[in-house]
């Protein structure tokens, strides 16, 4: 145990809890027309944080913080450094369409530096009450974020819905919480493991499906899914990147800590297993299909996010440090590949009004570079080398079939198959036509940037992974001894 | 060949032969787009440097040391036991040169196009490069990956420059895609299950004589399991009937490069994975599905031969004569033996060369009179006479002339497969009747008869245009009357890779299999 010592443990989540205070005391200070700097300002104070964070995952002091409450392992530093990546590429990305916010602008950067923050505990949440405060940070975050386009009446909607369905789940989430609580008398993750054993009770079989549907949620896992399409579609594109990247991310983080420790007992596991298999399976196989036939990029892009969630389940269900590598390297991949399709989605919906998959047609000549990135972005999603999507499915469904899970990693490479179907189909409007009547989408300078690093890191990590490859490795190491 | 021994140690051979493509792609992505006719020379000198370093690895193979030569291997993803390892035998050089021939042939078989240049000739280079890698990998990991590379390039050309006649080429695209996907997800589940099998002792690898020296590990169950996945993933690659519905369709809605190499190479990789994979790591597994593939093979050879005599489509007709010739490969690889396995190689050489000579040919006719309907085309031969010698010489090696390379590889073929199964060999033998009906039809319809007035206005193919004239033209006849040159090399890969010891295993135990 190491001593109490803030700026081993605290260090990013201070920093980034203090910039959204700053950006939002800017914010109000500075005269309307200084506002301009707050989007530099978050950039460069996320790209600080990040490097710190780096700095930290290979050479920081490692401390368990208030008798395990709180774990700084480079489990939760590999997920802290994947949320600030996403934070940053969404800031990136969406310059000009945040743009249109106007004077409220910095308060977009402040909530979405509090969701990171939420996101951060969450990963580093060793106890289930600190888990549920970082959860809900974000989420409440994200409630505003996703009904920010004030007069779109779909912002609102998805807003509302999103925070009815969100506050159901958190109270589901809780239920099972108390019930773990009252079987306990823990919240701590390895105390819970201990006192649990190896009888699975009524209440203990309650508890599991409970956070799990709880997690669920926020993982949109079938059948805990149908709020993702709706509010996807809502919100505003930037805010729909965050959530479906992000949020996701985080939610993983906890379901892996949760169960790989708590649900470690006999009962947990075997109850948790069976569940989560039938729900991986299901997640696989509706995600994709239910994606063929939408329309609406953001949609698309919202069940395939599904579907994605449920290729991640896999890595979980492995129950090893190869799983679990598989999880946190694929996390990461898809982080870069889901972003650089939203950061195309949200340009061009920024520029021509409409985010239909049939606006998107000659993109090619319009826009070379966007059609471009977006090809390679859905491609990697897909898992096509030489992208990275396809060394972070072969890290998944090998970790699952050295399990002896066979028949999962069958459903899997045959779903993600079939969803080649629906990517190409973007991928068939963009470059079939010429798109005559539609307007050139040119591509500048952060959005440009933001486009060309997904695009590089996305090919770059599928021919070279060793170095990500390595990270992951140690990130589940410390994980699972 | 016993000249220069150092050369079979250069191991840069074979990364520059693979990247002259891509650093031509890159070229290309940095040339504006209306400088088509540079980029058409950019992408042309990409594939002259591939195709001279491959026939040069040709010549400086040493035949009398075999295995594997020009190697490199370079660890690449250590914690999955990943080597960018390249290499070529007796087995994969003839593939390596078939696919620049007809990289190189494909180059100029597309001089004319003139829509969307630029990101035309970015695929192909991409597409050839993909091909190329998959021949080259000693490693199962870096084979599948550059198996899939190839299939989204593939589906971007046919949709865009493709064809619509009897199916959308949207259709047709996806089609070839969805099959290809999928049998590669089967082959996907299959490869990972041999690698956590041979991984069984730790030390994980993907290396193919790897794998294949740790036969102890797989038991004869798995062997049947791992082998059926393979059979599907590269029998739907190869055309193998009942999954061969792709191909005729995709061939008809891709322009004439993609047919080239689709009906060239690509469909070849079936094939040599089923040999290199199938037969040589899983020798049990193959030994138990060999009379089913024998099967499946002559109904490739004679079902497809009947529907390609009712086509009228020209590309339709060759696209369901290479569904047929696939059974022959297929069969020469059920018989599991050495003779009948250089067999397979060989016509897998001669099918490639003649079907993108076929298909190069029928671009140019189609590109010409805008119609490949047989009925509708007629004594081209008067107004087109070198196209008409293309033509018919990609015609009469289809049906095996003796003087031409395939006649040697049928032969091969045949001999080797006549004692395993002998009534399997007569009918395919028989299937040369139709494969005779419907390529002198088809010559006839297409390029005798009277002078027809409305083609008169029709220009012969000139100056680039006889590239895949001469170059594939040539190799037909020089494969033909010097097999040696060919066979030689087939035959020591086949006995130094170590194939034929296990075919002489395997081989023992069979005899007689389902009839």
């Amino acid at each position: 145990m190491v001593e109490f010592n803030i700026s081993t443990v605290f260090m990013p989540e201070v920093m980034i809890a203090a910039m959204s205070m700053i950006v939002l005391a800017i914010g109000l200070l500075v005269p309307r027309g200084a506002s301009k700097g707050i989007m530099p300002l978050t950039t460069f104070s996320l790209i600080g944080v990040l490097g710190y964070t780096l700095y930290d995952f290979f050479y920081g002091a490692k401390a368990v913080f208030l008798d395990g409450m709180y774990m700084h392992d480079q489990f939760a530093v590999y997920f802290k450094l994947l949320f600030l990546v996403a934070a940053l590429l969404v800031v990136l990305s969406s310059r000009d369409y945040v743009q249109k916010f106007g004077e409220h602008c910095y308060k977009f950067y402040s909530l979405l530096l509090t969701a990171t923050l939420g996101m951060m505990l969450m990963a580093g949440a060793g106890e289930l009450i600190t888990m549920y405060i970082g959860l809900e940070l974000m989420t409440i975050s994200f409630y505003i974020l996703v009904a920010y386009l004030g007069n779109d009446a779909r912002s609102s909607e998805a807003g509302i819905k999103y925070l009815i369905l969100g506050g159901t789940s958190s109270a589901i989430l809780l239920y099972g919480i108390s019930l773990i609580y009252g079987l306990t008398g823990s919240t701590e993750l390895a105390q819970i493991a201990s006192a649990l054993g190896a009888n699975l009770t009524p209440a203990s079989f309650l508890a599991t499906v409970f956070i799990l549907a709880g997690i669920g949620f926020k993982i949109s896992l079938v059948p805990f899914h149908l709020w993702a399409p709706d509010i996807y579609e809502g919100a505003p594109t930037p805010v729909t990147a965050f959530l479906a990247v992000a949020s996701k991310a985080a939610a993983f983080a906890v379901l892996i800590r949760v169960y790989l420790l708590t649900m470690n007992s006999q009962a947990f596991s075997l109850t948790g297993q069976t569940l989560l298999i039938v729900l991986a399976c299901l997640t696989m196989i509706l995600g994709n299909l239910i994606a063929i036939p939408q329309t609406n990029i953001k949609r698309l892009l919202a069940y395939s996010s599904i579907a994605q969630a449920g290729y991640l389940m896999v890595g979980i269900i492995a129950q090893s440090v190869a799983g679990v590598k598989g999880v946190l390297f694929y996390a990461m991949i898809y982080v870069f590949a889901n972003m650089g399709a939203f950061a195309v989605a949200t340009h061009v919906a920024d520029q021509q009004g409409s985010d239909e998959i049939k606006d998107f047609a000659g993109l090619w000549r319009r826009s070379p570079l966007a059609a471009v990135v977006m090809t390679a972005s859905l491609l990697s999603l897909a898992g096509i080398p030489p992208l990275a999507g396809f060394v972070g499915k072969f890290y998944l469904f090998s970790a699952v079939m050295s399990q002896g899970y066979t028949a999962i990693a069958y459903i899997g490479f045959v779903m993600s198959m079939v969803s080649v179907y629906y990517y190409l189909s973007v991928v068939k409007v963009m470059f079939l036509n010429d798109g005559k009547d539609l307007p050139d989408v040119p591509v500048q300078g952060a959005v440009k940037a933001t486009l060309l690093f997904t695009m590089i890191i996305t090919l770059a990590i599928g021919i070279y992974p060793t170095p990500l490859a390595q990270m992951a490795f140690a990130a589940a190491q410390s994980l699972i001894k | 060949m016993s000249a220069l021994p150092t050369v079979a140690s250069a191991s840069m051979l074979l990364p520059f032969t693979l990247l002259a493509p891509l650093v031509a792609m890159l070229l290309i992505v940095f040339l504006p787009k209306e400088e088509t006719k540079t980029i058409k020379i950019v992408a042309a000198m990409g594939m002259f440097v591939s195709l001279a370093l491959s026939i040069f690895a040709f010549y400086a193979y040493d035949r009398v040391l075999g295995g594997m030569q020009f190697t490199l291997t370079i660890p690449w993803i250590p914690d999955l036991g990943v080597n960018l390892a390249l290499g070529v035998d007796g087995l994969s050089l003839p593939m390596l040169l078939l696919t620049n021939l007809i990289g190189f042939s494909s180059i100029y078989a597309s001089w004319n196009m003139d829509k969307r240049v630029k990101e035309y000739f970015i695929l192909l280079l991409i597409l050839i490069a993909g091909v190329m890698g998959t021949f080259i990998a000693r490693d199962l990991f870096i084979f599948f990956l550059f198996y899939e590379i190839v299939v989204i390039p593939i589906y971007m050309m046919v949709i865009i420059w493709g064809s619509t006649k009897r199916v959308t080429k949207e259709y047709a695209g996806m089609k070839l895609t969805i099959y290809l996907l999928i049998g590669s997800a089967f082959l996907l589940v299959g490869m990972i299950a041999l690698y956590l099998a041979a991984a069984a002792n730790g030390n994980p690898t993907f290396m193919f004589d790897e794998l294949a020296a740790r036969q102890s590990l797989y038991s004869p169950g798995f062997q049947k399991v791992a082998f059926a996945l393979m059979l599907f993933g590269f029998g739907s690659l190869i055309s193998m009937f009942p999954f061969h519905s792709w191909s005729p369709d995709g061939y008809a809605g891709a322009p004439t490069a993609v047919s080239m190499i689709h009906a060239g190479v690509l469909k070849k990789i079936g094939g040599y994975g089923l040999i290199r994979l199938g037969v040589y790591v899983l020798p049990l597994g193959a030994q138990f599905w060999a009379p089913v593939i024998a099967v499946l093979a002559i109904a490739n050879v004679l079902y497809a031969g009947l529907i390609a005599l009712a086509q009228k489509d020209l590309k339709y007709v060759v696209g369901y004569s290479s569904v047929s010739h696939m059974g022959y490969v297929l069969i020469a690889i059920a018989a599991l033996n050495p003779t009948a396995a250089t067999g397979a190689v060989a016509m897998m050489f001669a099918h490639g060369v003649m079907a993108a000579l076929f298909f190069s040919m029928i671009g140019f006719i189609y590109e010409k009179t805008h119609t490949r309907n047989i009925t509708e085309l007629g004594g081209l031969a008067h107004q087109v006479p070198r196209l008409a010698i293309g033509f018919m010489i990609a015609g009469l090696a289809s049906l095996g002339l003796p003087g031409t390379v395939n006649f040697i590889a049928e032969f091969t073929i045949f001999i080797g497969a006549i004692k395993v199964y002998p009534v399997q060999t007569i009918l395919g033998i028989a299937g040369i009747i139709f494969t005779a009906v419907y390529i002198l039809r088809a010559i006839a319809n297409v390029l005798f008869g009277p002078r027809r007035s409305e083609w008169d206005h029709l220009t012969d193919i000139r100056g680039p245009e006889l590239v895949p004239l001469a170059l594939l033209g040539s190799v037909i006849f020089l494969g033909g009357i010097f097999p040696n040159i060919l066979m030689g090399l087939i035959n020591s890969g086949v006995t130094s890779s170590g194939l034929a010891k296990v075919l002489e295993t395997v081989s023992q135990a069979k005899m007689g299999g389902l009839f």
